[in-house]
């Protein structure tokens, strides 16, 4: 299996806290990974070190064997291959769903409009919100936001997808409308690193569950196992809050 | 009937009468100075407050990182004097400062517009810059993560979403130089106020051809503001939008281009 992402030795520390230490995993074509773990524990920045929102203070990314931390990576051409999704949408208020949708293909990747358009047509049809290309962000329900997120970083064909806990400044009511787009991206064969306190979606959509305590992975594997029978004691505790 | 015979209203009348061209004259000159200064202003306000809000690239040297917070300090410098100052010194100085030490004499209109415009350009520094701190943080990472670059992320999504939120602030910014262009008369610019002063000095009529100027200058900042509310509700687009139908969708298939301003197909 080709391996997409690696971190290797990955340390984070914001002043003295240190938030990532020694984090280490791979990414490979078409994973789908889920990462949990309790608030604070370094998960969004572990996700903002590899979109490169933070630099990390230590430790290797590679990105097809190519470290990007050392400088000689053109950081916004990564970005196009490594997108994002954050839990606040982050969509441009100043622009109508079609044009988040067109603007970084215009700007960055130089397309050309028909093309652009088409694309984001194509994507914006997949999450359901085709009909919604003449309104405004502020025009919209939050899981609508979401979906149109998720639209704009497909519409940059990138090869890994970052989600940073999508659903969770969502409504209970729209959470479902967003793991459905979710887990049609994950059966298409996208590469997806997820970020979750959906344990239902860690454990039926993700190929591997990665647990995170204190800035560390404490537990890594199949959902099958990490949920049916974790060998950290830590792990078992985390979930256990969820099964309550 | 000698103007001394005369009740308030008719004053009135006589001024406009007699004087009506020159009013109109000093109105349009007050009008140009305040639109040109306050564009020019904005343009200032903008670069500068731009600067002020760079952080330097982490991949920059110590040169680049040095040169950029000189540069900060000179603004900032800027900022603080020309807010800190009167207008009508910071036209004496400006005005006799190049004449005497340059040997330089301003014309009436490029002192005028360039007094005004540093002036407006310190104001519109500090409103720029706010404007730019309060769109949220989330907007620039969002064009980040797709890969814009700091220049792209700016002129797309930063900077008219600044632009909007600090229009009330423009419009402030224009009805203040509608009035304080008064100052000018200082250095002899012919504008409402010199008019003013004009005409209440050849006949002795202060409160009339004060009554008068003051019309003039409420009706010329009234209406500027509504202006701007309207262009404000322009910014802002329509309150509600249409859903596409699948008449409009035809293009993805090719059939028929979509049009973004008209929102249909043509
Ligand atoms: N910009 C920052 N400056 C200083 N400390 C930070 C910064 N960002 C995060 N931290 C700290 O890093 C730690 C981990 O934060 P992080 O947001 O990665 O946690 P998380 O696992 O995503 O938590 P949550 O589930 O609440 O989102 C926290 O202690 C937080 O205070
Ligand atoms: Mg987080």
């Amino acid at each position: 299996m080709e391996e997409v992402l690696r971190v290797e030795h990955l340390m984070k520390t914001f002043g003295s806290n240190e938030v990532l230490r020694d984090i280490d995993f791979s990414v490979y074509k078409g994973d789908v990974i889920s990462i949990i773990g309790s608030s604070g524990s370094g998960k969004s920045t572990l996700l903002r070190c590899i979109n490169m929102l933070e630099d990390a203070t230590g430790g290797r990314i590679l990105y097809h064997g190519e470290d990007i931390l050392d400088g000689s990576v053109n950081e916004d051409r990564y970005r196009t291959k490594v997108g994002m999704v954050f839990q606040t949408f982050n969509l441009f208020n100043n622009h109508t769903v079609l044009s988040n949708c067109m603007l970084g293909q215009l700007k960055v990747l130089h397309r050309s409009r028909e093309e652009a358009r088409q694309k984001s047509m194509e994507y914006l049809a997949k999450v359901g919100m085709e009909q919604y290309i003449n309104a405004k962000p502020r025009q919209l329900s939050g899981g609508q936001k979401q979906r149109v997120a998720i639209a704009r970083a497909l519409a940059m064909d990138p090869e890994v997808l970052l989600f940073d806990e999508p659903t969770s400044a969502l409504d209970p009511e729209m959470v479902g409308e967003v793991l459905d787009v979710m887990k049609i991206l994950a059966g298409s064969g996208m590469t997806m690193l997820v970020v979750t306190h959906e344990m239902a979606f860690a454990r039926d959509i993700s190929k591997r569950v990665v647990y995170m305590a204190d800035g560390r992975i404490e537990e890594e594997g199949p959902p099958e196992e990490i949920f049916g029978n974790p060998k950290s004691q830590r792990t078992r505790d985390f979930l256990s809050r969820f099964s309550g | 009937m000698t103007i001394a015979e005369m009740n308030f209203p008719e004053r009135m009348l006589y001024i406009l009468q007699h004087y009506g061209g020159s009013l109109a004259k000093g109105a349009a000159t007050t009008m140009a100075i305040a639109i040109i200064c306050t564009l020019l202003g904005c343009v200032i306000g903008f670069a500068v407050g731009l600067i002020q809000t760079t952080e330097p690239h982490k991949k920059d040297g110590m040169l680049k990182r040095g040169f950029l917070k000189v540069v900060k300090v000179i603004l900032t410098a800027y900022v603080e004097v020309f807010r800190g100052t009167p207008m009508m010194l910071q036209a004496a100085f400006i005005y006799y400062g190049m004449s005497q030490l340059f040997g330089i004499n301003l014309g009436m209109w490029s002192a005028a517009i360039l007094i005004v415009s540093i002036n407006t350009g310190a104001y519109m520094a500090e409103t720029v810059r706010g404007g730019i701190l309060s769109v949220d943080p989330g907007q620039s990472e969002g064009a980040r993560a797709i890969g814009m670059s700091h220049v792209q992320t700016m002129l797309y999504v930063v900077l008219p979403q600044a632009l909007r939120n600090i229009m009330p602030q423009i419009g402030n910014n224009l009805i203040i130089n509608i009035k304080d262009t008064c100052v000018l008369s200082i250095i002899g610019t012919v504008e409402l106020f010199f008019t003013f002063k004009s005409i209440s000095g050849a006949l002795y009529t202060y409160f009339e051809a004060a009554s008068v100027t003051m019309i003039i200058y409420f009706v010329l900042t009234f209406a500027c503001s509504r202006i701007l509310r309207r262009v404000e509700e322009r910014m802002d687009g329509p309150s509600s939008f249409d859903l596409a139908t699948t008449d409009t969708l035809a293009f993805t298939s090719g059939l028929a281009s979509y049009n973004d301003r008209t929102g249909g197909t043509h």
